[in-house]
């Protein structure tokens, strides 16, 4: 049974997606074959299914083309207005994502998935615009032809002979739903013949190609089946969830070599089709050489690479002097069962010195792993295109080559005399194994050629001739030649090697200072300082950091970075915090900003974003790319502990001066108490002691009174320094709010001789949360307060009530009102009224306002219409729990 | 009583004129009075001298009251009044919850520091429980579950009736929500102040003459419950 059990991880993993999927929205295409099958009014048709079922739904975007059938079906439903966007000078309409995300419906029609956004859009694909749509939760309808899908677009290239353009990464349909919109091949021909499809004037010449029988039958071919893997792949998840046993050979794995050529984008292709088939993981490997690309070539590679990594594959590269063995190694240390690589065009000389052509040494040395030569397609350019040596360093080295030969043959010409003719061929040899060490390996070869032949034409008989007589001199020529050239390559490699290992030393040793440099730092100050001049130093570009603020989720640039940001690069930066996503310059997103912009992602946080603007206009090769991504990954480790830390240092200094503040205020309230207490307890005494005389009985009334308002105005200040040094939390709890009134009524006392108080608790207040001994003091305050500004006599009434969300105290006198100007600053801390009476502090209402505010609510005064003041306190209302059940 | 020995308090406060105040009241009042200035010498005071009653501030010097009480508590059952300041209702709380009697809040009123002196130490003397309790016109027979409100029965439902008996047997002294509610709830619901809140109410409904000004269960403020005894 134990076999039949799903594998775990897999299990969390479908779990964690199934609670993605929940929160994202989800996505359902239209797929078929070619243009006019009825995608748009199979999804149109869907929309108002849906809109019928009660959801809220918004066309994005949807494609009539005028067609009156199609029109139809989109009345009643809600179309978002385009948006305009100029691009040199021509007005162009898109989809509006920003106002489709701010409509926020339950489900959006987005037409034609594949379309390529006009520029000046955030995205260059609507697919990226979709799946932003659902990353916000809001469900799509899309539609898509096969053709346009990132795997298939070379298959139909070689059914109908149309180069694709728009294509859509099959990645983007990972979790979507496909629905097949089929029709006959030969029903769309009669469609077509009727006008009924919409094509773009561009196509129409194209359309007698395209629209043939036998094409549309492959198309459909193609669809049918990608819908049926689609499918299959879904069962497939199923059956590892519910533990159904695979009937595929598990195990693969698959590697694809990748290289700047042309053909090797359909390589990568083909790769993820097998892959597929053999529901095999996949790894692109890109074996970096220690000879330059040229910059065409490495935008090239970039572009295979990010391909591999949109279809599904783990992108890795490696350098390695030797292709074999790098490709060997990176399979090994992978467990790869299977390479595939591009069959060779023709056949090179060299591969004689490698000891055979790349396939062959890799079928001889690869062992048990697999090795699948595919015949590479799309090779447009006539067999291997010549480098572009001329724009490329490498020319100055042809250059120096050619000058070191001049030179040798000079000092050569002058030798000859005392020398003779045959050890001149040392001195040319001497001159070809110093320049491999300068050189490529082209130019030293090239130069062992060039030497070999001058030797022979200048200095052997018959001078000025290729010719060579005697025996001797053809055994010298040849040996020469055969040890130029050897030593040459050998020198040429070993710089090689040299050159390889000093660039692979100076990404290690980059990321060695950094990691150094990061771990010296004490403060955030110096660690973002330490980022951005490594940065700089390392990839020659002005660095700006900015720093994500938890609290209002904004991101703030810092000052030190060496680049001021303009506002529009920053809102690049936020948005790829807030995708962890690279944004801007050489990625898909909002590619003609200034920088790439790189969020700092450390665990669930994404502590910074980091942006760059190189000073050179290259674009990064994939080893220098491989290295940011590492110095990313770094900066963000370092940077999230270093936040935390700061935040853990603040929380503990924060509870240290609270601990401080509290001891004085105890220590404070001790010493002020005690006395207060001694006088208390001795006016008790004297009264027990004896029967007083009438003048007596007065002054130790006297002196209770005096007591008791020096007791409540220590009280009062306690309580004022505990709410300015912020230690005042409230604690809530559960409190029957006649309880606190009839406190605070027992505790003024006296002081309420001369006003009639009238408590009104409404019935059905029951039990409140509120913190207990915070409100009486705000009951105290209020009564208080209105006692000693209005005349004796003048009724006070406190009255309890519900709001909907608030608990609400109002206390209202009959006496002058509130002086107009003092209104605002009614509440504050020792503003006492400019007719109030002798005594107090002016420490009440503010203390009211505090301790309103500690428990979440508020507190207001107004002059009541017919005379006398109104004060209201607000607390928030909280449901109560329920009680168990009396039994009877 | 009379004829009994004075009985002897032990007072524990570092403030000379809190303790010089305090031993002529109670001196006057018919006790008779040790004071200690310090924890440690208030314990070695209650050791050598057995006290009737203990006096203890909770703001001593040296060991803090809450640690007195607890080494305390490890040999002794002699009842414990804590004198405590406004304002901290935890620390009384803790105090209650730790085994002492009752509490006072300075600045005090000599009267109620010997009212509750007094209910302290009936308590501690009376093991078995009276059958019936009467405070007024209102009669609680244990023994019968029945309580008459001026010689009519008054119907309580199991609950409230639990409740009230948890006051009613220790009455005079304050009882905290914790004790209140684990006794009556059960440990789960200690921290469920609102049963307290609701029931309280009820049983104010049913017993007091009115209910809005309770003079039978009397709320001590952040800290739980008095029947006035």
């Amino acid at each position: 049974m134990s076999e039949h059990r799903p594998n775990p991880d897999a299990l969390l993993a479908a779990i964690q997606e199934a609670g993605t999927r929940k929160q994202r929205g989800r996505l359902k295409v239209f797929f078929g074959m070619c243009a006019g099958v009825g995608k748009t009014y199979a999804m149109l048709e869907a929309a108002r299914r849906e809109q019928g079922a009660g959801r809220d739904v918004l066309i994005g975007l949807v494609e009539t083309h005028g067609r009156k059938e199609t029109d139809a079906l989109t009345a009643g439903l809600r179309i978002l207005p385009r948006c305009r966007l100029e691009y040199r000078g021509v007005q162009l309409t898109d989809f509006d994502l920003d106002a489709a995300l701010s409509h926020k419906p339950q489900l959006v029609l987005v037409d034609e998935l594949a379309h390529t956004n006009a520029p000046g859009a955030r995205h260059q694909k609507r697919y990226q615009d979709v799946l932003e749509l659902l990353e916000a939760g809001i469900d799509v309808f899309t539609t898509l032809n096969v053709q346009h899908l990132e795997s298939r677009a070379e298959a139909v290239r070689q059914i109908t002979g149309v180069t694709i353009k728009e294509t859509v990464p099959d990645t983007a349909l990972a979790n979507a739903e496909l629905e097949l919109v089929d029709l006959p091949p030969d029903e769309l021909r009669a469609r077509l013949a009727d006008g009924k499809v919409y094509l773009a004037e561009r196509v129409a010449t194209a359309r007698d190609n395209f629209f043939r029988a036998g094409n549309l039958s492959a198309l459909r071919e193609l669809a049918l089946r990608f819908a049926a893997e689609h499918v299959g792949q879904d069962v497939r998840d199923y059956r590892q969830t519910h533990g159904i046993r695979d009937p595929w050979k598990s195990g693969q794995r698959l590697l694809v070599a990748v290289s700047a050529a042309p053909t090797s984008a359909s390589l990568v292709r083909w790769a993820c089709r097998l892959a597929g088939e053999l529901r095999a993981p996949w790894v692109a490997l890109y074996v970096e050489q220690p000879e330059p690309l040229a910059e065409n070539e490495s935008r090239r590679l970039a572009k295979h690479l990010s391909l591999a990594g949109e279809l599904g594959a783990e992108v890795v590269t490696t350098s390695d002097q030797d292709v074999v063995q790098g490709l060997l190694r990176i399979a090994r240390e992978r467990n790869v069962t299977q390479i595939v690589v591009g069959k060779p065009a023709g056949w090179r000389v060299l591969d004689l010195f490698r000891g055979g052509s790349l396939i062959n040494r890799l079928i001889r040395e690869s062992g048990d792993i697999d090795i699948v030569a595919v015949r590479a397609e799309g090779g447009r350019l006539p067999g291997r295109p010549l480098r572009p040596r001329l724009e490329n360093p490498s020319a100055r080295n042809y250059g120096t080559a050619l000058g070191v030969c001049a030179l040798t043959t000079a000092l050569n010409a002058i030798l000859q005399r005392w020398i003779g003719y045959q050890p001149v061929a040392l001195v040319y040899l001497l001159s070809v194994v110093g320049l491999a060490m300068f050189v490529g390996r082209g130019a030293t070869l090239v130069a062992a050629t060039i030497t070999a032949l001058l030797w022979n034409f200048l200095f052997t008989d018959p001078r000025f001739t290729f010719q060579i007589n005697n025996t001797e001199d053809t055994m010298l020529f040849a040996t020469y030649f055969a040890v130029a050239l050897a030593m040459g390559h050998l020198a040429a490699r070993l710089r090689a090697q040299e050159l390889a290992e000093r660039a692979r030393e100076m990404r290690a040793t980059a990321m060695y200072l950094l990691t150094r440099d990061l771990a010296e730092c004490g403060d955030l100050a110096q660690l973002l300082g330490v980022m951005v001049r490594h940065l700089g130093d390392t990839f020659h570009a002005e660095v700006a950091l900015s720093l994500a603020d938890d609290k209002s989720a904004t991101l703030t640039p810092y000052f030190a970075g060496s680049w001021s940001m303009p506002d529009k690069e920053l809102s690049v930066a936020v948005w790829a915090g807030q995708h962890r996503q690279a944004a801007g310059l050489g990625t898909d997103t909002l590619g003609s900003a200034e920088g790439l912009h790189l969020p700092l992602v450390a665990g669930d946080r994404v502590p910074g974003v980091l942006s760059l603007r190189f000073r050179g206009t290259v674009p990064l090769l994939p080893a220098q790319r491989e290295l940011l991504d590492a110095f990313c990954r770094q900066m963000a480790l370092v940077l999230d502990r270093q936040l935390l830390r700061d935040a853990e240092t603040r929380a503990s200094l924060l509870a240290e001066s609270e601990r401080l503040g509290k001891t004085l205020l105890s220590s404070v309230s001790h010493e002020l108490r005690t006395p207060l207490a001694a006088i208390t307890s001795a006016v008790n005494g004297l009264r027990d002691a004896g029967p007083l005389n009438p003048a007596q009985q007065g002054m130790a009334a006297e002196l209770e009174e005096g007591a008791t308002r020096l007791n409540r105005l220590v009280r009062n200040l306690l309580n004022l320094s505990r709410l300015e040094a912020g230690h005042l939390h409230a604690h809530l709890d559960w409190h029957d709010l006649n309880d606190v009134v009839q406190l605070a009524l027992q505790s003024l006392g006296p002081a309420l001789a001369s006003h009639p108080v009238d408590v009104k608790i409404d019935a059905g207040l029951a039990p409140v949360k509120l913190d207990a001994a915070l409100t009486e003091q705000i009951v105290v305050n209020l009564l208080s307060n209105a006692a000693a500004h209005t005349p004796s006599g003048t009724p006070i009434s406190l009255h309890a009530c519900l709001e909907p969300a608030w608990l609400v105290l109002q206390v209202a006198d009959r006496g002058p009102g509130l002086p107009n100007l003092d209104l605002t600053r009614l509440f504050d801390r020792f503003q006492r009224g400019a007719n109030a009476p002798p005594g107090g502090t002016g420490l009440g209402l503010s203390l009211v306002k505090g301790f309103s505010e500690a428990q979440g609510g508020n507190v207001t005064a107004v002059n009541r219409a017919d005379g006398g003041a109104l004060f209201t306190v607000r607390l928030p209302r909280v449901k109560m729990p329920p009680v168990p059940e009396a039994e009877p | 009583m009379s004829e009994s020995p004075k009985p002897l308090v032990l007072l524990v406060d570092d403030e000379p004129q809190i303790r010089r105040l305090l031993t002529v009241a109670l001196e006057a009042n018919g006790y008779r009075v040790v004071t200690a200035a310090s924890g440690q010498e208030g314990l070695s005071l209650a050791a050598h001298h057995r006290p009737a009653i203990v006096v203890l501030d909770l703001g001593l010097p040296d060991v803090p009251g809450q640690e007195v009480l607890r080494r305390l508590r490890e040999w002794s059952n002699v009842p414990v009044v804590i004198l405590s300041v406004q304002d901290d209702e935890t620390g009384k709380v803790a105090a209650l919850d730790g085994g002492a009697d009752d509490y006072v809040t300075k600045p005090f009123n000599t009267a109620e520091l010997l009212a509750r002196l007094r209910v302290a130490m009936r308590h501690a003397v009376r093991q078995d429980e009276e059958s019936v309790f009467q405070t007024g016109a209102l009669v609680v027979d244990l023994a019968n579950r029945r309580v008459t409100l001026k010689g009519q029965e008054v119907s309580l439902t199991v609950t409230e009736y639990n409740l009230f008996r948890l006051l009613v047997r220790h009455a005079g002294k304050v009882v905290t929500h914790r004790q209140l509610l684990r006794e009556v709830w059960g440990p789960a619901a200690e921290e469920q102040t609102h049963y307290l809140r609701v029931y309280v109410g009820h049983l104010r409904d049913k017993l007091e003459a009115n209910p809005s000004e309770p003079s039978l269960i009397l709320t001590e403020q952040g800290v739980g419950y008095r029947l006035k005894s």
